[in-house]
């Protein structure tokens, strides 16, 4: 359904960086872009909305041509009807929840899907709210619902779960896995987090400095990682104890003191301050819940 | 008793500026906030001008431009029969250009305190730019714009030197209160002096009081701005 293909190129932190991407998406599917920050996936989404001009490219959305560098073709933004979230919310401080959704309408369209979407997001309550009164999530709820008011095709989420709390945030995937299936729209998310790309997504793009090093089903794509049976984590030496014939090796791992027990051959290279990769097989991890 | 016209005068000259200075200074603020053009520092500057130079120096000039010896002034008068030296008019357009930073430069930082996302939600939404400056963007800069009028409205009523060059002190036409005031002291009438600068005294203070009070008002009730 939609065939993008760009190139654009963005001054990052480190030097001037060309984004060179080519990727094709399929109707109802649900795509999630993966990276390190600075790896070009904000930059993605405002390419494909229009916020963003490529310096070369060509996006294609079902049969409409959006964007054609070579014959001068441009779709304005405005006419592209995509539903963006933004990090920010982006939401009109100077209307309510309902004056927000009733902005979005285009003229002479049916007023009843504000009714529709403001008791699919529950926000009846909040209607007369401005933003400034409402959470974090709450405010999510709203962009999201005001992002669908003209019945767009295509859902863009920037980040949106990044700025609410762990319970707020499964509740919030809930909302967005529903309006997807519910108005078969085509969405991408840009997200860090695995467990919820696990949970939405059908396809991850992994993007690495403006190039794509892997697509796929999640399970294809992290499991190489995930699946391998191993923690691994890096951390300091802070101590080296001896203790009858073994070794303790206190090591400094994120915000955790870690003891290690290791033989003498093992510690012959070690000195306090080394960084250390510690690993271990996990075949029988305890899982416990902690919320 | 004194003579109430420089007070209704000045009055009116402030009361136009402002008006002319909101009209023109909102897509200037707005085009100053969001143009990408590098060469616009210099319309910066430009209009930032009246901010240093002694109003002497702008009223010379306003003098010599608008005088019918001189191109301009001889353009108007022939073309439009229209006299700017010694004039109401003369004294507003001078007023305008000579309070132009106090209405811009507010207006402007309001736009640029405003997310640019908001502007791109209502572009994604379908909207143009003129939509979007009217129902998004000027509402959430009311303060901002509440502030330059209040500031053009307190600096016209206060100009004295402009006024002065361009438009001398003639009575019901560009004697203003300012002015009066220097009259009377050059005729040791200190007595009229005094009323009309208590009169400008106290309007003074009242207006920079309505403004902080507005302003603690608007930070209490939208704490986002």
């Amino acid at each position: 359904m939609i065939a993008f293909k760009i190139q654009k190129k963005l001054q990052s932190a480190a030097g001037e960086m060309l984004l060179n991407l080519d990727f094709e998406i399929k109707e109802n599917e649900f795509v999630t872009l993966y990276g390190a920050s600075g790896s070009g996936k904000t930059t993605t989404l405002r390419l494909l909305s229009g916020l963003t001009e490529a310096n070369e490219g060509f996006i294609k959305v079902k049969d409409a041509i959006w964007l054609d560098t070579k014959n001068k073709i441009q779709l304005p933004p405005q006419k592209r009807k995509i539903a963006y979230v933004f990090q920010d919310y982006a939401l009109f401080p100077n209307m309510s929840v309902r004056e927000n959704l009733s902005y979005a309408l285009e003229k002479g369209q049916d007023k009843s899907i504000i009714e529709e979407l403001l008791s699919l997001m529950e926000l009846e309550q909040l209607q007369d709210q401005k933003p400034a009164q409402l959470s974090g999530g709450q405010k999510q709820r709203v962009a999201l619902a005001r992002a669908l008011v003209q019945k767009p095709k295509i859902l863009l989420l920037d980040e949106p779960l990044s700025a609410v709390d762990n319970e707020m945030r499964v509740k919030l995937q809930d909302y967005i896995i529903r309006v997807h299936r519910k108005y078969k729209l085509t969405t991408i998310l840009v997200s860090h987090d695995i467990a919820e790309i696990y949970k939405m997504s059908d396809k991850v793009i992994v993007l690495e400095n403006g190039k794509i090093s892997k697509q796929g089903t999640p399970d294809a794509v992290f499991s190489s990682r995930l699946m391998s049976g191993k923690f691994q984590f890096v951390g300091e030496i802070l101590k080296i104890e001896k203790e009858n014939f073994i070794y303790i090796v206190v090591v400094l791992i994120g915000n955790n003191v870690v003891k290690i027990i290791a033989m003498e051959e093992e510690i012959k290279d070690l000195n306090i301050g080394n960084k250390v990769l510690i690993a271990s097989k996990a075949f029988n991890p305890i899982i416990t819940k902690i919320d | 008793m004194i003579d109430f016209e420089p007070i209704y005068l000045t009055l009116k000259l402030a009361f136009c500026t402002t008006i002319i200075l909101l009209v023109l200074s909102l897509p200037l603020a707005y085009w100053l906030a969001y143009s990408k053009w590098k060469a616009k520092i210099f319309i910066e500057a430009v209009v930032s001008l009246p901010l240093v130079l002694p109003p002497s120096v702008l009223g010379f000039y306003l003098l010599l431009a608008f005088s019918p010896e001189n191109a301009f002034g001889k353009f108007l008068d022939q073309y439009f029969d229209i006299r700017l030296v010694f004039t109401f008019p003369g004294l507003v357009i001078a007023s305008v250009l000579y309070s132009l930073p106090f209405m811009v430069q507010p207006i402007q930082n309001g736009f640029k305190l405003l997310s640019k996302s908001l502007i791109e939600a209502s572009i994604l939404l379908g909207k143009s730019k003129t939509e979007t400056l009217i129902k998004v963007l000027i509402p959430n800069i009311r303060k901002a714009i509440l502030t330059g009028i209040v500031l053009t409205f307190a600096h016209t009523i206060g100009e004295f030197g402009v006024v002065l060059m361009v438009g001398g002190s003639i009575p019901g036409e560009t004697k203003v209160v300012s002015i009066a005031i220097y009259d009377e002291v050059q005729a040791m009438n200190y007595h009229n002096a005094n009323i009309y600068a208590g009169i400008l005294f106290a309007f003074a203070f009242i207006v920079l009081l309505c403004v902080y009070s507005i302003n603690h008002r608007f930070s209490k009730t939208t704490p986002l701005q």
